[in-house]
C-alpha cells in the first residue's frame, strides 16, 4: 500500500508536526507498508462482534466528588517553559 | 561476599539479621553501576545521594524492629514513572528537563514499602520499541553480548537487573516491554493483569494496554515486587477493585495435574530460530515432569494479533502524545513568535523518527472517515482474540509459549525496519490487548551463548498461578543462575 505525498501531509498536519520533503518520503513510504500489514484485519468477519476498550470489562467508576489535595500551583509551573505571575505564557494568539 | 550480586530473598534476610546494612548494600550496588555503566549503558540519570539517604532511613527502620518488606532494597525504576523531583525524560528530548512534581502510585508504594530508588533507566522513547535503540539518549547494551540489544522498551531495567546493577527493577509493558528484555537479558519479568497495578503516573502511550511489572533475578523477587505494586489505585479508574492475594502462598505448591496449553498457532510461526523452539520443546518436557499435563490448544485469530495491536497502540498514542505542545511543561521549540509554528516545532524537535512515525499512523488511522475502516474494526479483532483465550482456559490453566521468536538481536540490524521490529513482539503483544498476565522465565541459551525466555499466560487475575508455576521451573532447572561473562 501507498500513501500519497498530500496524505502524508494532511495527517502530519493534523499531528502537528513538520515534516521535511525526505521526511515526508520515508514516512509516507513505511506507514504504506504498515497500513499495508494491517489490510489483513479486513479478513476478519466481525459483523455483529462488540470493540472492546476495556478488557475487564469495567464501567463506571464512580466515586464520592469530595474535595482533596490538589498540587502546589507554583511547583506546577515551575516546569513550564515560560511562566509569568500565576499564568503559562505562550506566543501571541490574536493579531493587533 | 558480593552485595550486589544478591537476590531480594537473600538481601532481606541479611538485612533483618542485621549481617549486613542498607548502607552498605547500596554503596555496593552503586560501585557495580559505576563499574559498569559506560559498557551497558543502563540508566538514564542516577539518584545517588536521594538513595543514600533511603538507605540510612532504611537502617534506622531495620533497627527499630518495625521493618517494612522492602526496606533497604536497592530498586531500579524505568524513567517512565514520574518521580517526584527526580528528572522523569520517558526517553525523549521533549521530556528532557521535566522534573514531576508528584510521585507514581507505584513510586509512593516502593518508598513506602522501604525501598532505595537507585536510578531512572533506559527505554525507547515514550515505551515505543523493542530495543532502547529508539531512546533520545543511548542505546543499552547486552549484558550478555554488548554487541547486541538488550530488548525493549524495558531494556534498561532488564539489563540492570542482569547485571547485578540493581537488586530488582520496574518496567512497563505495552506489546511485551518487561517480557522481551527479560528474555533477551535472562533476568525474570512480569505483566500483570490490566488494572492489578496503578498507571497513575505512569507516562501513558497506549492506555488500554499499558501496565507496569516487576524485572527480578528470581521468581521469589518478583512476586514480592508484585505484592508491593499491586492494589487498586482511586487516581486510576481503570485499576481493578479486587484484592491482591498473598503471592508468597503460591510458591512451592506442585503442578500435579495443572493443565497447561501449547497454542497450535504458535509453534507454525515463520522466523522463529531453532534454538528458540528447542528451548521451549524442552520446558514442555520439564514442565510434563513436574507433573503438568500439557494440552495442545487453539488461538486461531493469532495471525491478526500484530496487526490489531499495530492499529490500537499507535492510535491511543497519538491521542496520549496531543498533550506535548511545549506550554505546561517539557521541551519548547525557541524563538517561535507564532502559536501554531510553536506546537509543530517544538513536536518536529522534540520527538524521535519512531515517536512520530507512530503518531502518523495512528492519526491517519483515527481520521475523519478511516475510524470504523481501522481502530473499530482493530478492536472488534481484539475481542475475536480475548474470546479465543477464554476459550483456551477452559481447556487449561495457563498457556505456555515462546517470548520472542530469536534471541537478542545485533545492535542495529532492524532500526531502519519498523514494521520487522513490530513482528518481532507476535507471541508478547496478544497479552495486552487480552490483558491477562504473562510472565518471562530463563529456559535456556542459544549456541552462541543468549538467554532465552519462555512465556507462560493466564486468565485474569491468575498471576498466582503463574508464579507457582514459574517456581517449580525454576526449582528444577538452573538457567537462573547463570550469569552474563563480565
Amino acid at each position: 500500500m501507498k500513501i500519497t505525498k498530500e496524505e502524508v501531509l494532511q495527517v502530519a498536519g493534523l499531528a502537528r508536526l513538520d515534516l521535511d520533503a525526505a521526511a515526508v518520503d520515508r514516512m509516507g513510504t513505511q506507514i504504506g507498508q504498515v497500513l499495508g500489514y494491517i489490510d489483513q484485519l479486513n479478513a476478519v468477519e466481525t459483523g455483529g462482534v462488540p470493540p472492546t476498550s476495556h478488557t475487564l470489562s469495567l464501567t463506571n467508576a464512580f466515586r464520592e466528588d469530595e474535595p482533596a489535595g490538589h498540587l502546589d500551583r507554583e511547583l506546577v509551573l515551575s516546569n513550564a517553559p515560560e511562566a509569568d505571575d500565576g499564568d503559562f505564557i505562550v506566543p501571541k494568539v490574536i493579531q493587533g | 561476599m558480593t552485595l550486589h550480586a544478591l537476590t531480594i530473598q537473600e538481601a532481606r534476610a541479611l538485612l533483618r539479621k542485621k549481617e549486613i546494612s542498607a548502607v552498605e548494600l547500596t554503596r555496593a550496588v552503586m560501585a557495580r553501576i559505576h563499574e559498569l555503566e559506560e559498557k551497558v549503558g543502563a540508566f538514564i540519570t542516577l539518584c545517588e545521594s536521594s538513595a543514600m539517604a533511603q538507605a540510612r532511613e532504611a537502617d534506622r527502620r531495620i533497627a527499630s524492629g518495625d521493618i517494612p518488606p522492602l526496606a533497604g532494597i536497592p530498586i531500579a525504576v524505568k524513567d517512565v514513572l514520574c518521580t517526584r523531583g527526580i528528572r522523569t525524560t520517558c526517553g525523549s528530548k521533549i521530556l528532557e528537563n521535566f522534573i514531576p512534581p508528584y510521585d507514581a502510585t507505584v513510586i509512593r508504594r516502593l518508598r513506602e514499602a522501604g525501598a532505595v530508588i537507585v536510578g531512572k533507566t533506559n527505554m525507547d522513547e515514550f515505551a515505543m520499541g523493542s530495543s532502547t535503540e529508539y531512546s533520545a539518549f543511548k542505546t543499552t547494551r547486552n549484558p550478555w553480548d554488548f554487541t547486541r540489544i538488550s530488548g525493549g522498551s524495558s531494556g534498561g531495567s532488564a539489563a540492570a537487573v542482569a547485571a547485578d546493577m540493581c537488586l530488582g527493577a520496574i518496567g512497563s509493558d505495552t506489546g511485551g516491554s518487561v517480557r522481551q528484555p527479560a528474555s533477551h537479558c535472562g533476568v525474570v519479568g512480569m505483566k500483570p493483569t490490566y488494572g492489578r497495578v496503578s498507571r497513575f503516573g505512569l507516562v501513558a502511550f497506549a492506555s488500554s494496554l499499558d501496565q507496569v511489572g516487576p524485572l527480578t533475578k528470581c521468581v521469589y523477587d518478583n512476586a514480592l515486587l508484585l505484592q508491593v505494586l499491586g492494589g487498586h489505585d482511586p487516581k486510576d479508574s481503570t485499576s481493578a477493585p479486587e484484592g491482591v492475594p498473598d503471592y508468597s502462598q503460591a510458591l512451592g505448591a506442585d503442578l500435579k495435574g495443572i493443565p497447561i496449553g501449547v497454542p497450535r498457532e504458535y509453534r507454525s510461526l515463520e522466523g522463529m530460530e531453532e534454538s528458540v523452539s528447542q528451548a521451549v520443546s524442552k520446558a514442555i518436557e520439564t514442565m510434563e515432569g513436574l507433573g503438568a499435563r500439557c494440552v495442545e490448544v487453539s488461538l486461531p485469530h493469532t495471525p491478526y494479533a500484530v496487526a490489531a495491536y499495530y492499529v490500537i497502540a499507535p492510535s491511543e498514542a497519538s491521542s496520549n502524545l496531543a498533550r506535548y505542545d511545549g506550554v505546561k511543561y517539557g521541551f519548547r521549540a525557541p524563538g517561535v513568535g507564532d502559536l501554531g509554528k510553536m506546537y509543530r516545532k517544538t513536536r518536529s524537535k522534540g520527538f524521535g523518527p519512531e515517536v512520530q512515525r507512530r503518531i502518523l499512523i495512528g492519526t491517519y488511522c483515527l481520521s475523519a472517515g478511516y475510524y470504523d475502516a481501522y481502530y473499530k474494526k482493530a478492536s472488534q479483532v481484539r475481542t475475536l482474540i480475548i474470546r479465543d483465550f477464554k476459550k483456551a482456559f477452559e481447556k487449561c490453566r495457563m498457556l505456555l509459549s515462546p517470548v520472542a521468536p530469536t534471541p537478542a538481536f545485533p545492535i542495529g540490524e532492524k532500526v531502519e525496519d519498523p514494521l520487522t521490529m513490530y513482528l518481532s513482539d507476535v507471541f508478547t503483544l496478544s497479552a495486552n490487548l487480552a490483558g491477562i498476565p504473562g510472565i518471562s522465565i530463563p529456559c535456556g541459551f542459544s549456541g552462541e551463548g543468549l538467554p532465552i525466555g519462555l512465556q507462560l499466560m493466564g486468565n485474569h487475575f491468575e498471576e498466582a498461578m503463574l508464579y507457582r508455576a514459574a517456581f517449580c521451573f525454576e526449582e528444577a532447572t538452573a538457567f537462573h543462575l547463570k550469569k552474563p561473562p563480565l
